[in-house]
């Protein structure tokens, strides 16, 4: 119990400094390397909850596909490479109250709702086991699977009809 | 471990994605903002999932991350359209649709 404190501890603060990386780097590319950090740390928090499957599909989809596909709008939309005062507008300090205001909102809803409830990892290791989730998925979700599937074809040639040069 | 521990790092995640999402100007940098507040939640759907020892919390971050994937996809086609259409990739540049 105490070492998966510790090691939630180490992550979150990596997960949470390279969040705000993210959102106040002044180069684009580390901004992208920033988010890999989050990413990686959000897969190990899954794994930390005894939920593997999630945590290698972020690992797959998220770090492998979506990060390559940033990189290449970074280049594709040819964004200065070298650090630039020009990435924010003139909101910063609205949006800074904006964030903290929802920041205190949902912290004190959390903490007054969920003061003293546990997750115990052993615990929920059995029902999360990846042949639970594919049955899940193929049996009980299998309609907003099948849409989701649609979506992501919808998607696709969304995709390939606007980025194309006609 | 607690429970809120995983809610308060989720929502930390969420409010830093709100506030890149309103101060960023890059097309780029907003929608990686967006995708920290889509971590965000799928942290809470996995910490429930694990809090009521039940699947349920994996499969909807699944489907979240899936739609995320392709939001990704068609965003970045978007940008693409309007970088080559108006030769800038700054949000603050975008206003033909302004008054």
């Amino acid at each position: 119990m105490i070492a998966q404190n510790v090691v939630f501890g180490i992550l979150a603060a990596a997960m949470g400094l390279s969040a705000i990386g993210v959102v106040r780097t002044k180069n684009v590319v580390h901004a992208a390397l920033f988010l890999v950090v989050v990413l990686a740390g959000g897969a190990a928090q899954f794994l930390l909850l005894g939920q593997e499957f999630i945590a290698w599909v972020q690992v797959l989809v998220y770090i492998g596909a979506v990060i390559v596909l940033f990189l290449f709008g970074i280049m594709l939309t040819r964004a200065p490479m070298h650090p630039d005062e020009s990435l924010d507008n003139n909101l910063r300090w609205p949006a800074a109250v904006v964030a903290l205001f929802l920041a205190g909102i949902l912290g004190g809803l959390f903490v007054t709702t969920f003061h003293a409830e546990s997750v115990d990892a052993r615990q929920a290791l059995e029902p999360a086991r990846t042949a639970v989730v594919s049955d899940a998925v193929f049996r009980t979700y299998i309609i907003p699977f099948e849409v989701v599937g649609v979506l992501l074809l919808g998607a696709l040639v969304g995709a390939v009809v606007l980025a194309r040069k006609d | 471990m607690l429970l809120n521990q995983f809610l308060l790092l989720s929502a930390f995640l969420f409010c830093v994605g709100v506030y890149g999402v309103l101060a960023r100007r890059h097309t780029v940098l907003v929608l990686m903002s967006v995708e920290l507040m889509l971590t965000a939640v799928n942290i809470n759907l996995v910490a429930f999932g694990a809090y009521h020892g039940d699947v349920i919390g994996q499969v909807f971050a699944l489907f979240v991350l899936t739609i995320a994937a392709a939001e990704v996809g068609v965003g970045l086609a978007i940008v693409l359209l309007i970088y080559r259409n108006l030769r800038t990739s700054d949000l603050d540049d975008v206003e033909t649709m302004k008054g």
